[in-house]
């Protein structure tokens, strides 16, 4: 290999972190189904121990499989590294548990997965860490909302289930004008989408779950992390980050930062995070989604021109009072999802039913392709009402703050034929009709 | 660990264990727009095996303050200037690629202060073609991809660098980056170019060495061809070890530089 450049998007899909096989000649990446690895000596064990060596010594922490699914992603998200987890939400709960402590605070969006509004609105402030929401489009509100021990800045890429796009460049801008960093959840967008790490954010985390596997069989999770974050500059200004810039005795004494100039988060989060709270991914996790990965691109197109499809024709249907896609150009983020996903805005979206909760009720059950079902990105077409599951939890006020109504529903648009989608929303659509 | 070195302070890397200016000492001199952290496995393992080791973040890169030095004999007296303000006599200097340069500068001033030479991904002379620093001028970022990719040979080393999930080539150029950007107001990355291209007195240097000296090479090195390396070899008497890796050697085959660099230093 050679070239001016990394090379393409495709070509990083198929081969980044994998070569064939040195042992077996294997061209696809071997799965390693083991929990350990064998040291060579009492000597080359402890020089694992110690990190003056590079290898693998348990699947908590490393493994040659997992190990490719990381440093795939890194590679496509044009990072420095990443860790696998157990899942989207083991993804979140590293990156901040690495940066955060009792006393900390956050800055996140208010247009959040509702798995992410619980965990920071409700778990980790049983912790001790606090969190202010902001409209994700509200740029003073960002600002003002940070404090002497804010330790991170925190959206999604396409804000669920609005799907506000979040404005990266100058989020970030913000976040590096107070010696924060900007961690960002791109599942729905992944990186074929966009590149967060190209506009300024400094840690992106997956849900695996959804896209990147596509297929709907396994849960997993993934942050990778730019490197280009100045750790330092923020503890030498502001003190922030001990964590990372200070000697950790749970670790020989490291000062993480001194280690590695570019992976400190990581090795913090891969030295600490996994082996102590241990929500690492099965090497046989990794290895699905590695095949779903060498489609991406190809996927990803489709969900897209089907999504298009599907928002233009809920956009024209008389019991359609809105469709919340950013492709629209009624969306309120219409001229930022220009910019930023010039690919497009993903394949999952909201729209309100003029009728009753009944209706709804009865649009979702007359659905046959579609599945009624708590999930994103699969390869199937999905449906599910938000203010009955996945954002139950809040009350009237909140679920307005996040741009919810009772007859809201969200789509998640798979690789079917579009005019059978076209179809089975048709269908649906006369049967909540009639239910009045 | 912080020393004063000219009145001015500059970072050196001890590699997990307080300095000890009483054992064999290793320094490890890192290459342009890069820092002490390309030596960080290395170093713990020395450290750990009866070394004192310095790595060391040149002036105006990575955790050294000050303005990049000029040429290379300013560097080579900063080196020597270093060891001084350690307590170190002699010291074994290792240098990749600009780093190997220095070190060899530096043995060529005070080679009565130098135990052993190794320089890894080394080339002599090392041009730099008038496209990469006319590149490097006008858009240093995009030398900056020119050079992280030539510097590389696979997208799959293992168990890469320094650890699994590293990509290494997203860690390497995000380190480029962050050098180039520390130093504002001035293109850090045409300066350490322009450096290596213009020292010319390796030959010279070479012949007044006393000490033992390795070269550790990449056997698929795009940026320092390993045949680049002849004359430099002959005149320092070296012994010339290759290791399975591009360039970026020291991240791409740590196990095997690991062992050439016992081999190289009798450890």
């Amino acid at each position: 290999m050679s070239g001016y450049a990394d090379p393409g998007f495709d070509t990083l899909a198929l081969h980044a972190g994998t070569a064939p096989d040195a042992a077996t000649g294997a061209r696809a990446v071997p799965l390693h189904l083991t929990t350990s690895f064998v040291f060579e000596s009492s000597e080359h064990a402890a020089s694992l121990f110690n990190m003056e060596r590079p290898g693998h010594v348990y699947s908590r922490i490393s493994n040659p499989t997992t190990a490719v699914f990381e440093e795939r992603v890194a590679a496509l998200e044009g990072g420095a590294g990443a860790i696998a987890t157990a899942s989207g939400q083991a993804a979140l709960h590293l990156a901040i548990a690495t940066l955060c402590g009792a006393g900390s605070h956050i800055v996140a969006s208010s247009a959040l997965y509702g798995g992410s509004h619980n965990l920071l609105h409700y778990t980790l402030s049983r912790f001790g860490i606090a969190t202010t929401f902001v409209k994700p489009g509200d740029l003073d509100g960002w600002r003002a909302a940070i404090r002497p021990n804010t330790k991170l800045l925190f959206g999604e890429t396409l804000g669920n289930p609005g799907l506000d796009v979040l404005d990266i460049p100058n989020i970030s801008q913000i976040a590096h004008e107070a010696h924060l960093p900007l961690l960002v959840d791109s599942t729905l967008t992944t990186p074929y989408l966009i590149k967060p790490f190209e506009h300024g954010a400094d840690l992106v985390y997956h849900s695996a779950t959804k896209f990147l596997s596509g297929h709907g069989t396994v849960v997993g999770g993934v942050l990778a992390d730019s490197g280009l974050f100045d750790w330092d500059a923020a503890h030498a200004k502001h003190g922030l980050f001990p964590e990372l810039c200070e000697p950790y005795a749970g670790f020989h004494g490291m000062t993480f930062s001194e280690e590695s100039t570019v992976g400190a988060f990581l090795l913090r989060a891969r030295r600490e995070g996994l082996r102590d709270f241990g929500a690492c991914m099965s090497p046989h996790t990794a290895w699905l989604i590695l095949q779903g990965i060498e489609t991406l691109s190809l996927r990803m197109e489709r969900h897209v021109a089907n999504a298009r499809k599907v928002a233009q024709f809920l956009a024209s249907h008389p019991l359609v009072e809105s469709v919340g896609y950013p492709d629209l150009e009624s969306h309120p983020s219409h001229a930022l999802a220009k910019q930023l996903l010039p690919r497009g805005a993903g394949s999952v979206f909201s729209f309100n039913l003029k009728g009753s909760r009944k209706q709804g009720k009865a649009f979702i059950e007359a659905l046959r392709i579609f599945s009624h079902l708590a999930n994103v990105g699969d390869c199937r077409s999905l449906v599910i009402h938000p203010a009955s599951t996945t954002h139950f939890r809040m009350d009237d006020a909140a679920l307005a703050q996040a741009g919810i109504t009772a007859g809201t529903i969200r789509l998640s648009i798979g690789l079917e034929d579009a005019d059978d989608l076209l179809d089975d929303l048709k269908r649906a659509l006369k049967t909540a009709e009639k239910a009045q | 660990m912080k020393l004063i070195v000219n009145n001015v302070e500059a970072y050196a890397y001890t590699g997990g264990k307080p300095f000890d200016p009483a054992l064999p000492c290793v320094v490890f001199i890192h290459g342009a727009i890069h820092d002490h952290s390309d030596w960080t496995l290395l170093a713990r393992w020395f450290a750990h095996h009866g070394h004192s080791v310095l790595a060391v973040d040149l002036p105006g890169h990575g955790r050294s303050v000050g303005q990049p030095l000029a040429d290379m004999p300013a560097l080579a007296r900063w080196v020597l200037a270093l060891l001084d303000a350690a307590g170190v006599e002699r010291a074994a200097l290792v240098g990749h690629s600009m780093g190997s340069l220095i070190a060899l500068a530096a043995a060529g001033q005070a080679p009565q202060r130098v135990s052993h030479l190794v320089m890894l991904g080394t080339a002599y002379p090392m041009k730099v073609s008038d496209a990469l620093l006319s590149t490097a001028r006008e858009r240093p970022l995009q030398a900056i991809d020119m050079v992280n990719s030539f510097s590389h040979s696979t997208w799959a080393p293992k168990p890469s660098y320094p650890g699994p999930g590293t990509w290494l080539h997203g860690a390497e150029r995000a380190l480029m980056r962050r050098t180039q950007a520390s130093q504002t107001g001035r293109n850090l990355f045409e300066h350490d170019f322009q450096l290596c291209n213009s020292y010319d007195q390796g030959l010279n240097d070479a012949a007044r060495l006393t000490c033992p000296s390795t070269l550790i090479l990449g056997a698929r090195d795009q940026m320092t061809s390993p045949k680049q390396t002849k004359e430099l070899a002959a005149a320092l008497k070296a012994r010339v070890l290759t290791v399975d890796a591009g360039h970026s050697l020291m991240t791409e085959a740590p196990e095997q530089v690991l062992n050439a660099m016992r081999q190289a230093l009798g450890a």
